[in-house]
């Protein structure tokens, strides 16, 4: 299997929204190959016809009715916010110019 | 008598009978943290007032003999990872370090309504990534039984609390063992709920497929009665299941004749450390003598869990950090150009390297042109990890292994090797993929005094058997009334 390249560790550091300084892109990407080779051994299990497990408990979908119910109020919502500005969560500009 | 020392049970009795008041209690261990816990750091939040609060109106509710919760009066810690409405909760991390969530974890509801206390919030691995503590932002913890050593992790500062008697009781959470880990290597009793026993809601979310809440208790009764409060179906978590929850403390009977223990063979290699594998064998000793009957058992696929999880966790928690942008809690970075920079500099500037490395093995490993290989590889490999006990647990009642494969190592050792910090978890982690319930319990020290961990795992929803397993163990044994010299 591939491991993994300086050029892909930023590629996927955008992807996950990190700003890694260039000291931490080298370590990470030393230490991410190594731990993908380690991971590499899962290569060695035949696993045709095997069903992926992506949850181990009986219910699926669950549903309850569709009615309103007391939840946060606006305070309790706003209360941590960074920025905020009357009844709004304050951000810098989306789209740029 | 040393009220600190005392466990849930005891003090459960003596506070109905009037002979101890809830303020007696907390002030005790009050007192006790204000002596011990700024050498072993086990708190990062210790809320006294509203303790002794609560606990005066404990205390006036009992004199008025009002009809009192099976918790009434019992002072507990809380890992800081589980939400206290009004109270910070901070993951351990820098990006939630003014946190102030504004509910409470059902699990904090349901002992709040069992009537217990709340003496503070515990120190941990950084959003429950790691097994030593050692990745907390703010502070290690360490070990009581030995202050060069690690507590363990992710809850290692619940396991220290209890350990050193700084709480009569504590919560923590488990996605690849961080419970029983730091259980073991603490001394105490330590115990992974089937995944959906306990309800997730309020606790924030590592892996969303794998983490449970767990009581971690001075002896096994004590994990059963925290157990029986915490559990049981929450219409607010759709993974919670929905099934009648048994009285843990009543199948403590003492009799576990005739009971079938599995010993896997991939769990007992040559090489493992002696001193680990004398007291594990010991306890299979005794617990043959009390009646029980080994059987060889093995779990062909236990080499691969280590993998397995470090792609599926990680896959799950690179989706559930996510959230933390800075928006509309934790950290914001100062200053920005536009959105996706403030994004950037806030995670860059709030996450520590351990979650940060998580989060890129996670992404790159559901990326394009790798999930197949890695995430659905991942899946897959689950899948025969669970078969392996289905297959196990035809011929057994519960599975007996060490925790972990030595006992608790020094600060510092690890740090450097992410790989190595990683393989410490190799006995608990297939308990978390295939979402069965697992406990730790003291099995004996090692000739420098560390203790030893001994897991019995059982089948899915069958905590009775394994604390019952455990309680006769336990009671059988001096272990579990040691305490380390502080």
């Amino acid at each position: 299997m591939a491991r993994i390249t300086r050029d892909e560790v930023e590629r996927v550091a955008r992807l996950a929204r990190l700003r890694l300084t260039d000291e931490e892109r080298e370590t990470m990407t030393s230490q991410l190959d190594a731990i993908l080779g380690y991971i590499d051994k899962l290569n060695a299990l035949d696993t045709a016809g095997i069903e992926p497990t992506t949850t181990v408990i009986p219910m699926v979908s669950v549903m309850r009715e569709d009615v309103v119910r007391p939840s946060l109020s606006q305070e309790e919502a706003l209360a941590n916010a960074p920025d905020r500005e009357d009844v709004f969560f304050r951000v810098p500009r989306i789209i740029e110019d | 008598m040393e009220l600190t020392r005392l466990t849930i049970h005891e003090l459960r009795d003596l506070i109905r009978k009037g002979e101890v008041s809830p303020v007696d209690v907390t002030t005790a261990y009050l007192d006790r943290i204000g002596h011990l816990d700024r050498r072993i750091q086990a708190y990062t939040t210790v809320t006294a007032e509203t303790a002794l609060a609560e606990a005066e109106r404990c205390t006036q509710a009992l004199r008025r003999r009002e009809p009192m919760g099976p918790l009434a009066g019992i002072p507990l810690a809380v890992k800081d990872v589980i939400c206290t409405r009004g109270i910070r909760t901070t993951c351990s991390s820098k990006i939630l370090a003014g946190f102030i969530p504004p509910y409470d974890a059902t699990a904090m509801v349901r002992l709040r309504e069992a009537g217990a206390l709340l003496l503070g919030k515990t120190n941990m691995d950084e959003f429950a990534m790691g097994s030593s503590t050692e990745n907390s932002a703010f502070r290690p913890t360490r070990n009581p039984w030995d202050m060069d050593c690690v507590p363990g992790g992710s809850s290692g500062g619940s396991a220290a609390a209890v350990a050193a008697d700084l709480c009569a009781g504590a919560l923590g959470t488990d996605t690849g063992g961080s419970v029983r880990q730091p259980g073991g290597f603490c001394g105490i009793a330590a115990l992974k709920p089937t995944y959906g026993r306990v309800s997730r809601f309020g606790l924030v979310a590592f892996a969303s497929s794998l983490d449970q809440i767990g009581p971690m208790t001075k002896d096994v009764r004590d994990a059963a009665i925290l157990l029986g409060v915490i559990a049981g179906h929450d219409p607010l978590d759709s993974t919670s299941a929905d099934l009648p929850i048994p009285d843990y403390e009543a199948v403590l009977t003492g009799d576990i004749r005739g009971l079938r223990i599995g010993i896997p063979a991939e769990y007992f290699v040559p090489g493992m450390d002696r001193d680990v594998e004398a007291a594990v064998r010991e306890a299979l000793r005794i617990l043959e003598g009390l009646g029980a009957i080994p059987v060889e058992i093995s779990l062909p696929h236990t080499d691969y869990a280590i993998a397995v999880y470090y792609l599926v966790a990680t896959a799950e928690a690179s989706s559930n950090l996510g959230r933390y942008d800075g928006v509309k809690y934790g950290h914001r970075t100062a200053q920005s150009a536009h959105l996706i920079d403030m994004y950037m500099k806030s995670r860059q500037e709030g996450f520590g390297p351990e979650v940060k490395r998580r989060i890129m093995l996670g992404t790159y490993a559901l990326s394009a042109g790798y999930y197949d290989a890695y995430y659905l590889k991942a899946l897959k490999v689950r899948t025969l990890i669970r078969n392996d006990f289905s297959t196990a647990f035809q011929r057994c009642d519960a599975i007996l292994t060490p925790t972990s494969p030595t006992p608790a190592f020094r600060l510092g050792e690890r740090t450097d090797d992410p790989l190595q910090m990683y393989l410490s978890d190799i006995f608990t982690i297939s308990v978390n993929l295939a979402g069965i319930p697992a406990i730790s319990v003291n099995c004996g020290f090692t000739p420098g005094g560390l203790p030893i961990g001994l897991q019995l795992m059982g089948k899915p929803f069958d905590e009775a058997t394994i604390l019952k397993l455990a309680d006769a163990y336990e009671q059988a044994t001096p272990h579990h009334r040691r305490r380390p010299d502080l």
